[in-house]
C-alpha cells in the first residue's frame, strides 16, 4: 500500500473540480472578477496539485513537457489571431466590434474577448506548469570544474 | 517630392493606414510560430521574411509622415486616452525604419553566424527569440502609451538577456554578463515604471500626449512630477548606457553571439535615446526650470564625462568587441551633448550620430563577428596580418572604423562637424576641445587594430603563413552595404540630415499635447446581452 493513501484519494477528488472552477472563472470573466490569467493560474494549479501528489515524472507523462511549450505558443497565436481576424474583417487591430458589425447589444465585443481569453487561459495555464516543471526538474548545479 | 510620391504609389492602402500595428504584431505572432518549428533554415527564412517586410512597412510609414503628417494609429478601434495609441511622426519613423533595415541586415549575416555560434538544437528558439526582442523594440518606439512603453521594454529586454545568455556554447562569461544585464535591466526598468506610476498618480492617464497636456496644467513646481522625471531619466539612462550607468554594457556586447550583439549594439541604446527624447521633449516640458536644468547639466554633463572615460577604457582594452563596445558608450554621450544643448542645431546633430553611429557600429560588429567565425579571434593582438588574410572583411572594418573616427568623407564626419557647429553656436567652445580630444582617442583605439591588421606580418603556421580566408558572401555583403552607406552619407548627407531636421523640430515644438479626436463623444458599448 503506497503511502499518502488521504492526499492521494482527497487530490483525485479535488483535481477535477479545481479545473473545473478554472473554467467557470474563465467564462463568468465577462460578469464578474475572473478572466483568463485567473482560470489559467487555477487551471495550471490543478496540474500542480498533481505534480506534487503523484510525482514530477507521472505528471510529465499525463502532460507532456512538449504539450506545455505547444500549449504556450497556441494561446498566443489565439490571441493574435483573433487581432488578424478583425484586420481581415476590415478593422483595426483587436477591433472585436467587426465580428459582427450590425449587432445593437455589441456581440462582436463579447465575441472577441471570448476568443482572446481563450488565448489567454491556454498561455497563462501552460506557462504555469512550464515554470513549475523547470523549477522541479532543475539538474544539480555546476561544479568550479565546469566553469 | 516627386520621387516620393511615386514610391508611395507602391505601397498598398492597408500597409499605410494598418502598418503602425503591423510592424509590432506581425513579428511577435511569426516568433511564436518560429518558437514551435524545428527546422532552423525556416527559421531563417521567416526571420527573414519579417525583417523585408518591417522595411518595407516602416519605409512606407516614413514617407507617409513626410507627406501627411503623423499617423495615429487606435489599437481595438478605441480613441486614446482610453484606448492604446500608436503614433508616428518624425521623431520615431526614421528609428523604425533603422531598427527594421539593421535587423534585415544581421539576418543575412545570421545564417553562417548563427550556425557557428549557437547549439542547432537551439537555433529555432534563438531565431523566435530574436524576433520577440525585434517586436519589442518596434513596439517600445511606435507606442505613444507610457505603460505599453514598458511592456515592450520588457518584452525587448528578457529576450535580450536569454540571447545574450545563448553565447554560452562560445563563451561561458556570456552568462555572468547576461544575469548582470538582467540586474541592471531589471532596475532600469523598474526605475522607468515608478516614474510613469507617478505620472500616473498626477496626471490620471497613460496616454504620452494626454500626460503632456495635464501636465501643463498642473505646472512645473510639483514635487510628484519632478520626482517622475528623475525616475524616468534614470531608468532610461540604465537602458541607453549613459556614462556611469553602463556597466552592463560592454560584457554584454563582448560575449553575446555575433549577430545578435551587431542588432544590439545597433538598435537598443538607439530605442531607448529615443524614449529619452520623447518624455523629456515631448511629454515633460523643456522649458521647465528643472527639466533644462536635467537636460543641460545631467544628459551633456554625462555625455562629456562618458566621451573622455569611455574612450580611454576603449584604449586600454585588448578584447575587440570590448573596444567597440566602450567606443559605443563614448558615442552615446555625443549624442546626448547634443541633445543636452537642447538647441535646434544640437538635437539636429544628436539624432544625426544616432542614425549614423547605427550604421557604423553595425559594419564594425560584423566584421568583429566575421574575423572570429574564420579564425576564433576576439583579441586585438590577434589581428597580425588580418588585413592580407581577409583583406575585404578588413577594408569593410576599416572603412566603418575611419567613420567613427570622423574623418572627411565619412558619416561619422558629418555628424560631428554638426555637433562641433551646434557647440560653437550656442558658445560651448570648451565642449569642442572635448570633441576633438575624443576624436584623437578614438584615433589610436581603431588605429591600434588597423595598425595591427595592415602593418604586422601574417602569422605563420607550421613555418607556412596562413592562407588567405575571406568570410563568406553571407557576411561580406551586409558589412559592405553598412561600410559603403557610412561613405555615401559621408559625402551626401542631404537625406540622413533632412530626417534629423524633422525629428529635431518635432522636439522643438515641445510638449505635443493633440489627439486627434479625443475629446469627441466615445461610442458607448452597453454591457449584457
Amino acid at each position: 500500500m503506497s503511502p499518502h493513501v488521504i492526499l492521494r484519494v482527497v487530490s483525485k477528488l479535488l483535481i477535477p473540480l479545481i479545473a473545473l472552477f478554472a473554467l467557470y472563472v474563465q467564462f463568468h470573466g465577462d460578469f464578474g472578477p475572473g478572466g483568463g490569467f485567473q482560470a489559467g493560474v487555477i487551471f495550471a494549479s490543478a496540474i500542480i496539485l498533481y505534480a506534487l501528489i503523484f510525482g514530477l515524472d507521472e505528471a510529465k507523462r499525463a502532460i507532456p513537457p512538449s504539450w506545455v511549450r505547444i500549449g504556450m505558443s497556441t494561446g498566443v497565436i489565439i490571441y493574435g489571431g483573433t487581432g488578424v481576424a478583425t484586420w481581415l474583417l476590415g478593422g483595426e487591430f483587436l477591433n472585436y466590434t467587426f465580428f459582427a458589425p450590425d449587432s445593437t447589444h455589441a456581440a462582436g465585443q463579447h465575441w472577441g474577448i471570448f476568443a482572446v481569453e481563450l488565448g489567454v487561459l491556454c498561455t497563462v495555464a501552460s506557462a504555469m506548469v512550464a515554470i513549475f516543471y523547470a523549477f522541479g526538474s532543475r539538474t544539480t548545479e555546476l561544479t568550479d570544474e565546469d566553469w | 517630392m516627386q520621387v516620393m510620391f511615386l514610391l508611395m504609389t507602391m505601397f498598398p492602402e492597408w500597409i499605410l493606414s494598418h502598418g503602425a500595428a503591423s510592424l509590432v504584431v506581425i513579428p511577435l505572432i511569426l516568433a511564436v510560430l518560429t518558437a514551435l518549428n524545428p527546422n532552423a533554415k525556416l527559421a531563417w527564412a521567416t526571420v527573414l521574411g519579417v525583417t523585408v517586410l518591417c522595411v518595407f512597412t516602416s519605409l512606407g510609414l516614413l514617407l507617409q509622415i513626410t507627406a501627411h503628417g503623423p499617423i495615429h494609429y487606435n489599437m481595438g478601434g478605441w480613441k486614446p486616452p482610453l484606448g492604446i495609441g500608436y503614433y508616428v511622426d518624425g521623431l520615431n519613423a526614421p528609428i523604425l525604419l533603422l531598427i527594421s533595415l539593421v535587423a534585415f541586415l544581421c539576418t543575412i549575416y545570421a545564417l553562417p553566424s548563427v550556425a557557428a555560434e549557437v547549439e542547432p538544437k537551439k537555433k529555432g528558439p534563438f531565431y523566435a527569440a530574436f524576433l520577440i526582442s525585434f517586436a519589442g523594440l518596434l513596439g517600445m518606439v511606435v507606442t505613444a502609451d507610457a505603460f505599453n512603453v514598458f511592456v515592450f521594454l520588457e518584452v525587448s529586454s528578457i529576450s535580450t538577456y536569454v540571447l545574450v545568455g545563448m553565447g554560452a556554447s562560445r563563451d561561458r562569461r556570456a552568462l555572468t554578463s547576461s544575469f548582470n544585464y538582467l540586474i541592471m535591466g531589471s532596475i532600469g526598468a523598474t526605475f522607468f515604471v515608478i516614474g510613469i506610476g507617478f505620472l500616473y498618480m498626477q496626471t490620471g492617464t497613460l496616454n504620452m500626449m494626454d500626460i503632456a497636456r495635464v501636465l501643463q496644467d498642473i505646472g512645473s513646481q510639483d514635487r510628484v512630477v519632478r520626482l517622475a522625471f528623475a525616475f524616468i531619466v534614470i531608468g532610461l539612462g540604465l537602458k541607453l548606457a549613459m556614462f556611469p550607468l553602463h556597466m552592463w554594457l560592454p560584457g554584454a556586447y563582448a560575449y553575446a553571439p555575433s549577430f545578435f550583439t551587431t542588432f544590439l549594439a545597433a538598435t537598443a541604446t538607439k530605442a531607448a535615446l529615443y524614449l529619452l527624447l520623447r518624455f523629456t521633449f515631448t511629454v515633460f516640458d523643456p522649458s521647465w526650470d528643472f527639466v533644462a536644468t536635467a537636460i543641460m547639466i545631467l544628459l551633456a554633463g554625462l555625455g562629456i564625462l562618458g566621451m573622455l572615460a569611455a574612450s580611454l577604457q576603449a584604449i586600454f582594452q585588448n578584447d575587440l568587441r570590448r573596444v567597440l563596445a566602450y567606443s559605443s558608450v563614448a558615442q552615446v554621450g555625443y549624442m546626448l551633448l547634443g541633445i543636452g544643448m537642447a538647441t535646434t542645431l544640437g538635437l539636429t546633430a544628436g539624432y544625426l550620430h544616432m542614425l549614423n553611429h547605427a550604421i557604423m557600429k553595425g559594419a564594425l560588429f560584423i566584421a568583429a563577428g566575421a574575423f572570429w567565425y574564420r579564425f576564433g579571434i576576439t583579441q586585438v593582438t590577434d589581428m597580425r596580418g588580418l588585413g592580407k588574410t581577409m583583406p575585404w572583411t578588413m577594408a569593410g572594418f576599416t572603412v566603418a572604423g575611419i567613420s567613427l573616427i570622423g574623418v572627411p568623407g565619412t558619416a561619422g564626419f558629418v555628424s560631428k562637424l554638426t555637433l562641433v557647429r551646434a557647440a560653437a553656436e550656442n558658445g560651448w567652445w570648451w565642449a569642442i576641445g572635448v570633441i576633438v580630444v575624443t576624436s584623437i582617442l578614438a584615433i589610436i583605439y581603431i588605429g591600434r587594430i588597423i595598425e595591427q591588421a595592415y602593418f604586422q606580418p601574417v602569422p605563420e603556421l607550421k613555418g607556412k603563413p596562413v592562407a588567405r580566408n575571406e568570410a563568406p558572401y553571407t557576411m561580406l555583403i551586409p558589412l559592405w552595404i553598412l561600410a559603403l552607406s557610412t561613405l555615401v552619407f559621408g559625402v551626401n548627407a542631404e537625406w540622413t540630415t533632412s530626417l534629423a531636421q524633422s525629428a529635431a523640430h518635432v522636439l522643438d515644438a515641445g510638449p505635443n499635447t493633440n489627439i486627434p479626436g479625443a475629446h469627441e463623444v466615445m461610442p458607448v458599448v452597453t454591457g449584457g446581452h
